[in-house]
């Protein structure tokens, strides 16, 4: 389960006084404050929160999109606050992820070549990046769409195309922003089950960041930001209050 | 190259866009090649002229004639190896638009000093003893679809004016690409015995060939002072420097070519550029994608650069290609106007250069742009 202010030494997470401070003008803006944090391997939590109170700010720091003003984020024994850009892109391609709300995929590439595009940045062949995409696509229920493009696909269809490429290099967790922000509640559940199926199948560990309560309630743990600071951590199915929160 | 895929797919994202980049590209470097192979015409004497060979003209003008009797005082001048003379004869054949340069020429030096001329011994001397006779150079035979044998009329406002008439006794062809084969030689002795009595014994100019090209210098100031001071003084100087001096007198063509050719250059890399950074503009959510999943700052600006390579190539080789084609047809329109537009490989290599170096200067500025962008910032406005 996630733990929040905790030691986390077996945790696959760990987010240490973490701060981010954004200025603008002369005004410095706390987006994240002191935030401490502890997710464990093949747990699915939910990031929930009021627009502006710092949950994309926080997934884009634990994604090293971006690089906190202080504190530490461990990732798998690696701490990666203090890599440089070099290495923080080439840690993204091993160990993250991406899942956004608007699925941002390429228009020109099909299926295949979408989901393809992490696996250009391996060593694999061109045959086992065939294979890879080939599973992937499976997961995801489109093994049949490989050659379509996105335009030819639903909103749901390229999202689970987008949940491929995110899943095809095996990385060490996904990030998913708004996931099911622009699907009918129908597609929503579909990629919900989908991403249940990730974390019990496969074992994934999914961060998400979501404003609809339905969806968050499909994960292992809902954690409410306000203002940058962690107020609430819930067990979404015991409907229960985790102990510690900052 | 895995990731040529990635390229190309981009590029066939706006076909027309792609297209009309491509044809500015091609149009540039077509006009390039035709302006290089104008300016290498109009340099082309300079070029082909002999090492050794000197030109004597009318010190006021080279339209100003000088005595023929001054031909074997020069020959006598230490150095001078042969010398011949020529008039120019500025007639037309049928029509004002088959202009083609005529030149009245000293038949027993002519070959001597112009050994870059290759003609059959025996249209030689067919041509040596018809008084009517003229050689004519391959280019002219086939503009004209002449044979040997036929008796062509060419009309003249010089020299008394009217209709002159010729039997084409031979063909010559120039020993390299460049000579020029569009020439139209004919007698002295018919020319003389035609012209009005106050222009008989005047030529046009002289052309010598000297045993060594050390010595020209001494040899053109020899002559020069020889006749100062006479009603007809020459200037004489090396050929390449008299062909220099021809095309000044159309004016400063390098100038104007180059100064074309920087500007369509120039408008091109303007076009280009503001292509590519559209382009990118249009996709930077994209790119900040490829970027989030791993692709690192380097690979963006490769495939931005890839892509304006792309097209630089593309577009540069259809322009070369077309120049290829469409010159030898310009040259033919041109009616001889100019001699040998030849489009040597080297001005080939070099537009074909030119262009990459577009292609990579149009893709740096969005190249970096889309390197240095801040994934957070681009993911926050797609």
């Amino acid at each position: 389960m996630v733990k929040v202010d905790a030691a986390g030494e077996s945790s696959l997470i760990n987010v240490r006084d973490l701060d981010k401070t954004y200025r603008r003008g002369e005004e410095e803006i706390d987006v994240l404050q002191g935030l401490n944090l502890d997710v464990r391997q093949g747990e699915f939590v939910a990031f929930m929160g009021p627009s502006g109170s710092g949950k994309t700010t926080l997934l884009n720091l634990l994604g090293g999109l971006d690089v906190p003003t202080r504190g530490s984020i461990t990732v798998s024994g690696d701490e990666i606050t203090h890599m440089s850009a070099g290495k923080l892109t080439e840690w993204r391609a091993r160990h993250v992820g991406f899942i956004f709300q608007t699925y941002n995929l390429i228009p020109v590439l099909n299926a295949f070549q979408n989901v393809e595009l992490p696996l250009l940045l391996t060593k694999l062949s061109k045959a086992e990046r065939r294979d890879h995409v080939e599973a992937a696509l499976s997961v995801v229920g489109l093994a049949d769409r490989m050659k379509h493009f996105p335009r030819q696909l639903s909103g749901g269809q390229e999202q689970r195309v987008a949940i491929a490429r995110a899943i095809v290099a095996d990385p060490t967790f996904l990030l998913c922003d708004e996931p099911t922000g622009d699907l009918d509640r129908k597609r929503a559940d579909e990629i919900m089950t989908l991403m249940e199926e990730l974390v019990a199948k496969y074992h994934k560990t999914i961060l998400m960041v979501t404003h609809d309560p339905l969806v968050a309630a499909r994960a292992h743990t809902i954690l409410h930001l306000d203002k940058g600071v962690l107020v609430e951590a819930r067990q979404a199915s015991q409907d229960t209050l985790a102990g510690g929160v900052a | 190259m895995k990731f040529g895929g990635l390229i190309f797919a981009n590029l066939l994202r706006k076909k027309i866009r792609l297209l009309l980049t491509i044809g500015s590209f091609a149009v540039a470097l077509f006009l390039f090649a035709f302006l290089g192979v104008v300016r290498d015409a109009f340099n082309r004497g300079a070029d082909v002229a002999g090492a050794d060979r000197l030109v004597t003209i009318n010190r006021t003008s080279i339209i100003n004639p000088i005595p023929l009797s001054y031909r074997d005082q020069i020959l006598r001048i230490p150095g001078v190896k042969y010398i011949t003379h020529n008039n120019w004869f500025g007639g037309v054949y049928k029509d004002e638009k088959n202009f083609f340069p005529q030149f009245v020429i000293d038949s027993d030096n002519q070959r001597q000093v112009f050994p870059e001329f290759s003609i059959p011994d025996d249209q030689w001397n067919k041509f040596l003893k018809d008084r009517e006779g003229a050689i004519v150079g391959a280019r002219t035979m086939e503009r004209f679809h002449w044979n040997i044998g036929d008796r062509i009329p060419i009309k003249t406002t010089l020299y008394g004016g009217g209709s002159w008439e010729f039997n084409i006794d031979g063909v010559y062809h120039g020993k390299r690409a460049q000579d020029d084969e569009t020439q139209f030689w004919f007698q002295w002795d018919y020319f003389e015995e035609r012209i009005p009595e106050r222009l008989k014994g005047l030529i046009g100019w002289y052309v010598l060939r000297v045993n060594n090209p050390d010595e020209s210098p001494r040899i053109a100031k020899a002559i020069d002072e020889k006749f100062a001071n006479s009603p007809y003084e020459t200037k004489t100087e090396t050929e390449s420097a008299f062909a220099a001096g021809w095309v000044k007198q159309f004016g400063n063509i390098r100038f104007l070519i180059v100064t074309i050719g920087s500007v369509v250059f120039f408008t091109l890399l303007l076009v280009t550029g503001n292509t590519m950074a559209i382009s990118v503009r249009e996709r930077t959510g994209e790119l900040a994608v490829l970027k989030a999943i791993g692709f690192s700052d380097w690979s963006v600006l490769f495939f931005v650069l890839g892509e304006s390579l792309v097209i630089a190539l593309v577009g540069g080789l259809l322009g070369l290609i077309l120049a290829i084609v469409a010159i030898p047809v310009l040259a033919n329109a041109l009616n001889g106007m100019l001699p040998n537009l030849i489009l040597s490989p080297a001005l080939l290599a070099f537009g074909l250069f030119s262009a990459l170096l577009v292609g990579i200067v149009s893709g740096i500025l969005p190249g970096v742009g889309a390197m240095r962008m801040r994934v957070v910032n681009a993911l926050r406005r797609v």
